[in-house]
């Protein structure tokens, strides 16, 4: 395998774990619920999915544990967003400290343990081969499940009527709403997709990616995936190309430690990009006013304006 | 269509609840929240009613105190920090790596320049403030500019702070007496802060913060600076349309809220450590949890004084059952978010009222 | 014939502490048009939003089709075939014209429903680009799309909320046309107004409501135009304001070559010249969605200018601090720009006058509360303290306190973007004297998709059609009819 080939499938190893709670975000903001808290569904996730994993010796157990866990922990926010209508800023930081603290509550005998079965590299026959293509062929299940999701996710909003209904409340809920939509229903389930995505992404880095558990394993990828949604004007195409670059970065920053640059400061790689690449991307889209869903954060009630 | 009638509690919108209402809602979900974690802990093996009585009977002690007091300190710089925030439309998640950033600047007037001995002191306060006021401006800027969300950009800020400190302590700062620990060598004394005598407290720092919650108090209900500092926190097009410089004015209240976070991260080094140290360890989680202190207080800088004391409270709290019961020091952010969540449950049934009454389904 | 579509029996709805509706009786039948008459806040709105199942009563019963049921939510209303024009459109501006209208049908894939939603576009008269992104149509051609979902909707029943508020006269004909053809197949029509030739032309039936009650139900062939006025207000209300000459003075604004980009970057205003004197009111007369806006926005420094220049006393606009140095702004964003909720009255009044109150950065609150108080009186605003959440407030009472705000603080230049929308005649009498007032001191610019108030305010007249003016008429040569026709685009200068 050939230098370039290498790193791109490290890229893309990378980056699954962002695309993926990106991707949750995504239905989530698009509905209208801004939900701060993949950081803390992520690590929850990545937790469960390793003590059940672990447990039981059964991944599929381990990963379907992670993401119910993140849906609980969206429930939470749902409930606090949709139904009573508070802040959804201060909730969402809220759900991502929670999160940790739980994390790390329950984590504190992982560390250091060895996961004997773990998510395996899967190599398509003949399609891995091919030079730097064969990067993508070359993944664990997880991966190429999110290349699917991402394509499945893109169809579903904006070629069905489930993706017109999701888009509506999101931007105009009371246009939404005297359609015979239920604005709270459709706000529930892109939230709860939204969670469970984030504990799936959560599962990727203990159970596939790394696969060991050790406190605070998530570093802030799940503030990332939050910059990824706005980065890629909420489409999941966009997110799957975005979340490369994210990933590329990273792995950046280990290919330049042995050039005797200091670890702390490349640490700092993955979030100086991110700020940067926001500041980029607006300065072409304040213009504009692409993307955001115009109801973003803002819960709705019938009977107020 | 099916028609159903039943009899159940029906919830009514009521007028907003006055002042000691909401202190009392506050209160509640402080409560909610102790019950809360209490069955997160009995889930996950702990007695939580050992832990509370260990956490209530070593804290009302006089060394307890005095701890509680020294970590009041910089939650309270921080809380009335973000509160300008706030109050100003910005959400300011940043006080972490602006804390950390004001720890810098003291270290390198402290360590680093050379200058007059009894100015060392004053010097390392304001390069303190000066470094945590424009490690605040950075997002404040792309925010005004470009129109980054601040939410994302100062946390990842944090990231990047949390990764200059340790490259110092690491690096180029680490101290020569200091075996290979990540640490700057000790202060000269002429920067050390007073302390009150058997404390870590050191009081100039606690006078400023209670004084500072003051100003800031007048600062809005008084001035025209603050005044124009809330409209322009409803947004940029307010602004315009009342001829409000609105970046003018999101950017003084960033200095003022970077610049009284950074004031804290002085008062770490230059009270509690005397060195700097790496990054974890000279803030253990005071900027989130200021972020839990500026809610508590409902935006109220008189009511963050209050809000510190808990929150210190709490902080040394997990200090004492981290070291009795061995759980790692993150299991606080449980109790944190726990308050968040009920306050926020809590305050939004203080909107309603609940009555019997007819439902038709 | 008379058969008995829905009756609603003592309705009733409180918000907070105002009664909107207080036991109305209300009964539409098969196959005709029901005019609803009532002044903005009689409670027609709120009436219809019930039986549309967006407010829930507090008390009274609905039958439809001589059954008791109870809507809950649009759904409902839906299901028994109520279906609704809202007065504003409430579309969703993202998506095209056709995601809008496939949504509403069975389908999984966006596009299926499509030949329906066709066919009955076909069916009533009704032509648009079903392709086209909602954004960049026209506030007639949104109108349009609403009709198309309240027929799909509506299979028996069928409210229009104030159809006609911002359509031009060419465009109501064919509304009207297409309301009859709905009337022939039987469905039953409310049509919900405060223009009273309107109702004359179109209903069958009359109810009128005032302050929440229902004062009659009438067939068409037993009241006249007058009778209805007497109505609707409780007495006879003057609705002429004398217009008297003022003597002119220097200019204050000048427009040339000004060119304005929409949120879209689509040029929404293309090449507007004028200029705007002391002494008097310079009304732009148009259907919204023509440019009005960003023109607006322009001149009030909201909005970037694209080419062209604005000047204000002779020096060009560059901020929007040089704007309000000179000028004041009525903005018809009410609820967010013009009055911020959260605030309260006080701080309110204080966004336009905290510095003529302040000393050495301190606001003087004592000096600033009498003011306030003053205003508050003026003006008529009817509030429980000045410390009460201006959000708070009645929908009449917020604009009466903007009101207050912008046209007391004796500006060189007045911008009033739709100054009596949802006022009562009175409180619209009243400001429409003042505006004339005020031209004595300042320059007025009145916007306004009310040709009547353009009529009777302006003493010269733009009228507006597509991001151009068409043409600038002195008031004493201008002919509605004319202006009308200017306004649908049908006729140039």
């Amino acid at each position: 395998m050939d230098y370039i080939t290498e790193f791109i499938a490290m890229m893309i190893s990378a980056s699954t774990a962002i695309l993926l709670a990106a991707l949750g975000e995504i239905y989530a903001e698009r509905s209208g619920v801004l939900n701060l808290g993949v950081e803390g569904m992520m690590a929850v996730g990545a937790t469960i999915a390793f003590y059940a994993t672990l447990s039981t010796g059964n991944i599929i157990i381990g990963l379907l544990s992670a993401s119910i866990s993140g849906m609980l922990l969206s429930l939470i926010h749902g409930f606090i967003s949709i139904t009573i209508r508070s802040n959804q800023v201060i909730s969402g930081l809220a759900l991502s400290m929670m999160g940790l603290g739980i994390s790390s509550l329950i984590g504190r005998n992982l560390i250091g343990t060895p996961l004997r079965n773990s998510l395996g590299i899967i190599e398509v026959a003949l399609l891995s081969d091919i030079p730097v293509i064969g990067a993508f062929f070359r993944q664990n299940a997880l991966t190429f499940f999110s290349y699917i999701l991402t394509a499945i996710l893109w169809y579903i909003l904006f070629k069905t009527k489930i993706g017109i209904a999701i888009r509506m409340v999101g931007d105009n809920p009371k246009s939404a709403d005297s359609l015979g939509i239920n604005v709270y229903t459709v706000r529930y389930r892109c939230t709860l997709l939204g969670g469970a995505l984030a504990g799936l992404a959560g599962a990727y880095l203990s159970v596939a990616y790394t696969p060991t558990w050790i406190e605070g394993m998530t570093a802030g990828q799940g503030w990332i995936a939050l910059a990824l949604t706005v980065f890629s004007a909420w489409n999941p195409l966009y997110a799957l190309i975005g979340s490369y670059l994210f990933g590329g970065i990273r792995i950046l920053q280990f290919r330049l430690q042995p050039l005797g640059l200091s670890p702390p400061l490349l640490s700092t790689l993955p979030y100086l990009f991110t700020i940067i690449s926001l500041a980029l991307l607006n300065i072409e889209k304040i213009r504009w006013r692409i993307g955001a869903p115009q109801h973003l954060g803002k819960p709705y009630h019938r009977e107020e304006a | 269509m099916k028609v159903k009638m039943i009899h159940g509690l029906k919830i009514e919108r009521r007028e907003e609840p006055g002042l000691p209402a909401r202190i009392l809602l506050k209160v509640l979900a402080v409560i909610l929240s102790f019950l809360f974690s209490a069955i997160l802990f009995a889930i996950s093996g702990i007695d939580p009613w050992y832990a509370y009585t260990l956490i209530f009977v070593r804290s009302f002690t006089y060394s307890g105190l005095a701890e509680i007091t020294t970590k009041l300190i910089p939650i309270l710089l921080c809380t009335v920090g973000l509160i300008v925030a706030f109050k100003a439309g910005i959400w300011n998640i940043g006080a972490e790596g602006q804390l950390l950033l004001g720890a810098v600047g003291a270290t390198w007037i402290a360590l680093f320049v050379d200058v007059y001995d009894p100015l060392r002191l004053p010097l390392a306060l304001l390069v303190g403030m000066i470094f945590g006021a424009s490690w605040a401006l950075i997002p404040i800027i792309l925010k005004v500019r470009l129109n980054v969300n601040e939410i994302v950009s100062t946390l990842m800020m944090n990231y990047v702070a949390s990764g200059i400190v340790d490259y110092l302590v690491y690096g180029p700062w680490k101290g020569a007496r200091e075996w290979g620990f990540p640490y700057t060598d000790k202060f000269p004394d002429t920067v050390w802060l007073p302390l009150i005598p058997g404390t870590r407290i050191h009081w100039p720092t606690l006078i400023f913060g209670v004084f500072s919650s003051i100003m800031v108090y007048m600062l809005f209900s008084k001035t025209v600076l603050g005044f124009e500092m809330k409209v322009c926190g409803q947004g940029r097009k307010i602004a315009d349309y009342l001829g409000m410089p609105y970046g003018s004015r999101l950017m003084i209240a960033m200095v003022i809220s970077g610049g009284l976070v950074g004031l804290a991260g002085v008062g770490e080094v230059c009270g509690v450590h005397r060195r700097l140290r790496y990054a974890s360890s000279i803030s253990s989680g005071y900027g989130y949890t200021a972020i839990i202190g500026a809610w508590l207080s409902g935006l109220n800088p008189l009511g963050s004084i209050p809000s510190a004391f808990l929150l210190a409270f709490l902080l040394t709290g997990r200090d004492i059952i981290q070291v009795s019961l061995g759980l790692p020091f993150a299991t606080s952010n449980i109790f944190n978010g726990c308050i968040l969540l009920s306050m926020l449950v809590v305050e939004a049934l203080g909107r309603y009222r609940v009555r019997w009454g007819r439902w038709t389904i | 014939m008379m058969e008995e579509l829905v009756r609603m029996v003592r309705i009733t709805k409180r918000f907070s502490n105002v009664v909107a509706n207080d036991s109305i009786d209300f009964t539409l039948y098969r196959g005709e048009v029901h005019g609803l008459l009532g002044e903005n806040g009689a409670g027609k709105s709120t009436l219809m939003n019930i039986l549309y199942g967006l407010y829930k009563p507090d008390d009274g019963e609905i039958y439809v089709e001589g059954r008791r049921v109870y809507i809950n939510s649009p759904k409902d209303a839906i299901r028994l075939g109520i279906g609704r024009v809202p007065q504003l459109p409430e579309l969703v501006e993202s998506l095209t014209v056709a995601e809008n209208l496939t949504v509403l049908l069975p389908g999984l894939h966006a596009s299926s429903g499509l030949d329906y939603i066709l066919e009955v576009a076909r069916r009533y008269g009704i032509s648009l680009d079903f392709d086209a992104i909602v954004y960049h149509l026209s506030f007639g051609e949104k109108h349009k799309i609403e009709l198309i979902k309240g027929i799909v909707r509506g299979s028996k029943i069928l409210i229009l909320d104030e159809p006609t508020t911002m359509l031009s006269p060419w465009e109501v004909n064919s509304l009207f046309d297409c309301i009859s053809k709905m009337r022939d197949e039987g469905r039953g029509i409310v049509f919900v107004s405060h223009r009273i030739p309107e109702v004359l032309r179109i209903a069958d039936r009359i109810t009128v409501l005032r302050r929440g009650r229902c004062v009659a139900s009438v067939t068409r062939n037993e009241v006249d135009e007058h009778e209805l006025v007497r109505l609707m207000i409780g007495t006879d209300i003057d609705r002429h304001t004398v217009r008297d000459r003022v003597e002119l003075g220097e200019e204050v604004l000048r427009v040339e070559d000004l060119h304005v980009l929409d949120d879209m970057g689509g040029e929404a205003v293309r090449g507007v010249n004028f200029y705007v004197r002391r002494g008097e009111i310079f009304g732009i007369a148009g259907v919204a969605g023509n440019g009005q806006r960003e023109l607006v926005e322009a001149i009030t420094g909201l909005r970037d200018v694209s080419r062209g220049r604005i000047l204000i006393k002779g020096e060009e606009l560059s901020s929007p601090r040089r704007f309000r140095l000179y000028g004041s702004h009525i903005p018809d964003e009410r609820i967010g720009l013009g009055l911020l909720p959260s605030f309260t009255v006080l701080d309110n009044i204080a966004l336009t006058f905290y510095k003529n109150f302040s000393n050495n950065g301190f606001i003087k609150f004592n000096e600033l509360k009498l003011h306030t108080e003053r205003l508050v009186e003026t003006y008529d605003v009817v509030t429980p303290s000045l410390g009460t959440l201006a959000g708070k407030l009645s929908g009449g009472n917020i604009a009466r306190l903007i009101l207050a705000r912008e046209l007391s603080s004796d500006k060189d230049l007045i911008v009033a973007v739709h100054p009596t929308f949802g006022l009562d005649i009175a409180s619209t009498n009243k400001v429409r004297k003042l505006l004339l007032e005020l031209r004595r001191k300042s320059a007025v610019l009145l916007v306004s998709e009310d040709l009547e108030e353009i009529l009777q305010l302006s003493d010269r007249i733009a009228v507006m059609y597509g991001g151009r003016f068409v043409d600038i008429v002195e008031a004493d040569e201008a002919d509605p009819e004319k202006i009308g026709l200017m306004m649908s685009g049908v006729m140039g200068s």
